[in-house]
């Protein structure tokens, strides 16, 4: 608004850094207006300070691997046990805390491998629309998409020796044909844009014109993809060591935490609950923070709701 | 006749998944493992019987062949036999099949009719409190996982507040209906059977519930959203200007074309209901085919594993086809052969 103001020397190019300011103040703008998207963010970062600092912040640090104590076992909840101990006198907080760990690292693992290849995928079947290399591509990530999701997580897991690594990698093996698919339908339809064309004409490389004409107009939805699957990556990870086939004890996961928990219902109710709520609270907070990052990227002013 | 060449197209596509589908579960079945042979009769077995299992399983020969006499078998109804039954995998599966596809289709049928309400519902009060109450509900509804919610039921009700069964697929002492189609409730109503019928009912709800309440406001955002897109079109000012009454246009010009995205997006939820079931019938004690497959993956029962995955492979490709003909029906751009 001052702008027009101004007097038209004193308009100048503003500088990188100003032009970066000034875009994330408006895409702050946009997050911050809606409140539920705050407190996504809110939630999130206490969640990833409390698994970084872990060690420091929770009250029985020690109680995270194996560690018994039966004078202290299967206490309810009290004011030294906020969400009581275990049946070997373990402290829920600071396992569901330290669990937090392990399905940060899973959420960010997961998508930190599955997003390239997926992406990578994508935009060669894209940009070769009707070559033997699409048909392929596609076909193959049609195969993938063909069962549920879950199911085919838990077969790949289940094979494998049950642990940490093996349940990333079964839930990345089911993670990437989304990916690919997403970016297999932006990048066929930016092939036929002049600024492409152009890139062509000028002699430009395959690798630029994927990576640095294609690619760079597909980021938003990707991003956006992104921040939504966090929570269900979280999910899929709670699911898998749940039945068993995710961290093995003595190291604390939810949804190995909830499925001990089933077998002390109703009277140890605090071992099942809290873990509960806290897979709950925990996807909650990425999904909430996930619709804010979509909102923000989104073109336009009207809310996608 | 468009409608035709795009149904051919799905179908041939489905058969191609399917092929593809195969190789991948024998990939995850037995290549994957390293010894299927070693691992289906355990560590402590004499080393000639893992030989001679190998041979009988072809374990000896090229992958090529291997998949060649495995898909053979897979075909002809031969799944192999359960390491965990021990009896053949198609038995089992015929017998735990249909307690399953009875609670999928229950939590569909809550998903169908409970998303089109609160969906309708959220646009009719845009932005009033029945609105707001709806998403937040949504938020919730999609961050607990239906196995936190499944543990949560059978604690409230299976231990604090009895009202509903929370167990098992019929009551104790309660004698099942002669097995027609192998879906309780089915059964029952065919012999005439009205307690059973409503015993199996009660068994039904808090399961099928657990699976649907994620899917069902998934669906009513899609379809609040596809809603309130279209009340600013033209042809709905168009039908308030000739003074058709609200309800009308609500149900009749606004509903059917809003349900087109979230009927797409319906072999997802199928998809996803279908995968929960695995752990949500392991916690209600569910004897379906999930509860079975999950065993079978805890024990590494590779043949019963591998027979799984193709049903439920199966399934999803059929639900797929089917969701295509309702949204074919739905949209006369793609029943009369328009342009998209």
């Amino acid at each position: 608004m001052n702008a027009n103001l101004q007097p038209a020397s004193d308009i100048n190019i503003p500088s990188f850094t100003a032009r970066f300011k000034e875009g994330f103040r408006k895409k702050w703008y946009k997050f911050s207006r809606n409140k539920l998207s705050v407190a996504g963010l809110v939630i999130v970062l206490a969640i990833v300070m409390a698994a970084v600092l872990a060690p420091y912040i929770t009250p029985y640090p020690e109680h995270a691997g194996k560690f018994v104590d039966y004078g202290n076992a299967s206490l309810a909840p009290s004011a030294t046990h906020l969400f009581g101990t275990d049946i070997f006198g373990r402290d829920i907080l600071s396992r569901i805390i330290f669990a937090f760990r392990g399905a940060l690292l899973m959420a960010v693992l997961v998508l930190a491998i599955a997003v390239p290849v997926g992406v990578f995928l994508g935009l060669l079947a894209g940009y070769y629309k009707g070559s033997l290399l699409d048909t392929i591509i596609m076909r193959v990530t049609d195969i993938f998409l063909s069962v549920p999701p879950l199911l085919l997580a838990l077969a790949i897991a289940a094979v494998l020796e049950p642990n940490l690594t093996n349940a990333m990698i079964a839930i990345t093996v089911m993670w990437w044909p989304w990916y690919t698919r997403l970016v297999y339908g932006m990048a066929t339809s930016l092939r036929n844009e002049y600024f492409v064309t152009a890139a062509e004409l000028i002699g430009a490389s395959k690798f630029h014109i994927l990576f640095r004409e294609i690619l760079p107009n597909c980021l938003s939805p990707i991003f956006t993809k992104m921040a939504l699957d966090v929570g269900w990556v979280i999910l899929i990870g709670a699911a898998l060591s749940f039945v068993g086939l995710g961290e093995q004890p003595p190291t604390p996961a939810l949804g190995q935490m909830v499925s001990d928990g089933t077998r002390y219902m109703p009277d140890l109710w605090w071992m099942t609950v809290f873990p509960s709520l806290a897979i709950a609270v925990m996807i909650l907070g990425f999904n909430l923070l996930g619709d804010g990052v979509r909102d923000m990227l989104a073109k336009g002013e009207h809310d996608h709701e | 006749m468009r409608l035709h060449s795009y149904l051919l197209r799905r179908l041939l596509l489905s058969i191609f998944v399917l092929v593809g589908l195969s190789i991948v579960i024998f990939i995850i079945a037995r290549v994957v493992p390293g010894d299927p042979a070693r691992m289906a009769l355990g560590p402590r077995a004499p080393q000639f019987a893992v030989d001679a299992l190998r041979e009988e399983m072809h374990l000896d020969k090229p992958l090529v062949t291997q998949y060649y006499y495995w898909i053979k078998g897979v075909a002809t109804g031969d799944l192999g036999k359960s390491l965990v039954t021990k009896r053949e995998v198609l038995e089992d599966i015929m017998e735990f099949l249909p307690a399953t596809m009875e609670l999928v289709m229950v939590s569909a049928i809550f998903v169908i009719v409970f998303s089109i309400l609160f969906g309708a519902l959220a646009a009719r009060y845009k932005d009033k409190w029945v609105d707001s109450v709806i998403r937040i509900m949504a938020y919730t509804g999609v961050a607990v996982p239906s196995f936190v919610l499944a543990v949560l039921f059978v604690l409230i009700f299976g231990y604090l507040w009895p009202v509903i069964p929370a167990l098992g697929r019929l009551g104790a002492g309660v004698q099942p209906p002669v097995s027609i189609t192998g879906l309780l409730t089915i059964d029952s109503l065919l012999t005439g059977d009205f307690p059973v019928f409503w015993d199996a009912l009660k068994h039904l709800f808090l399961p099928a519930l657990a699976l649907a309440i994620g899917p069902i406001f998934q669906e009513a955002r899609i379809i609040r959203s596809a809603m309130t897109d279209n009340m600013g079109k033209d042809y709905v000012a168009a039908a308030v200007g000739y003074g058709i009454p609200n309800h009308i246009i609500m149900g009749k010009y606004l509903l059917k074309p809003s349900l087109i995205p979230a009927v797409s997006v319906m072999g997802l939820d199928i998809a996803s209901l279908m995968g929960n079931a695995f752990l949500v019938e392991v916690i209600f004690n569910w004897p379906g085919i999930s509860r079975y497959g999950m065993e079978a993956m805890l024990r590494k029962d590779l043949n019963a594993i591998s027979a799984v995955i193709i049903v439920f492979g199966l399934i999803f490709v059929l639900v797929n086809i089917l969701v295509d003909l309702i949204v074919a029906y739905l949209d006369p751009r793609i029943r009369l052969g328009g342009k998209l």
